[in-house]
């Protein structure tokens, strides 16, 4: 963390319960409470229906991998070695950003579709990111 | 739209294009523009209405002394000018205006007077897809390939089939940047960018500009140059992010943009001689060929590969070479427009010999935005 150099979130009044759960170590999702909708990114009201009648609630964390690339371009505050930067689809239905991590960044070691779980890096005293790593075997 | 009503009477890109370190990006919009003023025997006096994205269209009307009655900054991404070629034929319909000038420059290469590009860590993209590694285009646009890949069983060796075809068409025209024949095994070979993605499948950065002159049919015929028609029009957007595109397999913009433009024109995919389908990597081609309609899902890359979108084939597409190998200063949808007119007037330098319809179908940041043109050599 000491040497956290990213470039980081700035949160916003409607995305600030998202970033207060990561600082804590929960991924917050919200779903419509009229249309039973789950939706992301943050928004005070549903996508779907348009209705401001929503909650927030806690995610499973569980997710699988959706598409991704492994990038080979230089990013010195990422290392020195090629990483992933990927879209995993959530259990509860929305899809987000990510990395993965704890496994090799390598075409064979990341298969489409594998599961996942949430884990979260901290990166300053206000962010923590969500990343995902693969799913322990059951 | 009302239907054959407005045409394309002046069109030039900048004098120069690839590397322009002497010439900044508004000069490049004025370069643009003289060489389409007088391609269509006209001076600034005779615009009244202005459309450019990225930069300012006050920026520009002032720089080149127009007073219009009519302005647009529709900024979309690389597709905006296809939108604005839309809505200027909708205000030369409406009487809004008489005769508009579109541009677009970019000091993509040289960056001489350039915008400075930075994302607000405030926006969405700020909060949820920059902080994990996104920088430019190619860590981001490439990121849905994959997922396509797997549905369909397409291979890295059909994406680089796409760059070999369109380097083919570069190799005849010699305002291409790139034009040395390739093969498959120079793109896989070709340094890595973002897996699966290697150099060779991603556009080109340089230095240019286009301008389009656009008024109605009725007055097309007292200009200098062979009228080229709008048929129908097309535009529509998805999501600043791509991470939220509802399917990674297909683009939503491109499919609603699409049909817009062939209801408009009242054509069919077979009438169609002359496709642009704007390439910023080597994945957008397939994907436009099936979200437009001429290829089945899943069967976009195996058309390129089996040689219908090369040079003797029943689907010419990217005729001037692409964004892979002709040119790319950053938002690319002008260079599309253009040679879409050029094979229309007759005079591209890889002609199609007796093509009478042609589509420019553009895409604005990464899946974000969508626009499409059909065009015509023939008069209402």
């Amino acid at each position: 963390m000491a040497d956290y150099n990213r470039p980081l979130p700035l949160p916003t009044p409607e995305t600030q319960h998202f970033w207060e759960g990561a600082r804590n170590g929960e991924l917050r999702l919200q779903r419509c409470t009229a249309c039973k909708e789950t939706y992301f990114p943050p928004r005070p009201f549903c996508p779907a229906c348009g209705s401001r009648s929503v909650e927030i609630y806690k995610a499973s964390g569980k997710a699988t991998l959706y598409s991704y690339i492994i990038n080979h371009r230089p990013r010195p505050d990422f290392g020195t070695e090629p990483h992933s930067i990927a879209v995993v689809e959530l259990a509860e239905g929305p899809r987000m950003m990510t990395n993965i991590v704890g496994c090799p960044q390598t075409p064979e070691a990341l298969t489409l579709d594998m599961p996942l779980h949430v884990t979260f890096e901290k990166a300053s005293d206000e962010i923590s990111l969500p990343k995902f790593r693969p799913a322990p075997k059951a | 739209m009302k239907r054959k009503s407005v045409a394309v009477i002046g069109a030039a890109e900048t004098t120069e294009m690839g590397k322009i370190p002497n010439t900044s990006q508004l000069m490049l919009h004025a370069d643009a523009a003289l060489n389409a003023l007088k391609d269509a025997g006209l001076t600034a006096k005779d615009i009244d209405g202005i459309a450019t994205a990225g930069d300012s269209p006050v920026e520009v009307a002032h720089y080149l002394g127009i007073t219009p009655t009519w302005v647009d900054g529709t900024s979309v991404g690389g597709c905006s000018f296809m939108l604005h070629v839309r809505h200027a034929a909708a205000a030369i319909n409406e009487g809004l205006c008489n005769t508009v000038l579109i541009t677009h420059a970019e000091s993509g290469r040289s960056r001489v007077g350039a915008r400075r590009f930075s994302r607000d860590p405030a926006s969405q993209s700020g909060q949820f897809e920059v902080p994990f590694g996104i920088t430019s285009p190619p860590t981001m646009f490439t990121i849905p390939a994959l997922r396509y890949m797997k549905q369909y069983g397409v291979t890295e060796e059909d994406l680089a089939h796409v760059a070999v075809v369109q380097r083919e068409w570069a190799g005849r025209n010699p305002r291409a940047s790139f034009r040395d024949p390739i093969t498959v095994d120079d793109v896989l070979n070709s340094k890595m960018i973002a897996w699966p993605f290697r150099m060779l499948m991603c556009c080109l950065v340089t230095d240019g500009g286009g301008a389009l002159i656009l008024t109605s049919a009725e007055r097309a015929k007292d200009f200098p140059q062979k009228p080229v028609y709008i048929l129908g029009t097309g535009e529509s957007c998805e999501t600043p992010v791509i991470s939220q595109m509802e399917d990674f397999t297909t683009s939503k913009a491109f499919r609603v943009s699409g049909k817009k433009a062939f209801d408009e024109a009242g054509i069919k995919h077979s009438d169609v001689d002359h496709l642009m389908i704007y390439d910023a990597f080597a994945h957008l081609p397939v994907y436009g060929l099936e979200d437009l309609g001429f290829c089945d899902k899943g069967e976009g890359a195996a058309f390129i590969r089996e040689g219908n979108t090369r040079p003797g084939g029943k689907l010419p597409l990217n005729t001037n070479g692409g964004g892979l190998s002709y040119m790319h200063s950053g938002m690319y949808g002008m260079y599309a427009l253009q040679e879409s007119v050029r094979q229309m007037r007759g005079i591209a330098p890889a002609q199609v010999p007796g093509a009478k319809i042609s589509i420019a179908h553009g895409v604005g940041g990464m899946f974000a935005a969508s626009g499409t043109i059909v065009f015509s050599n023939e008069a209402p």
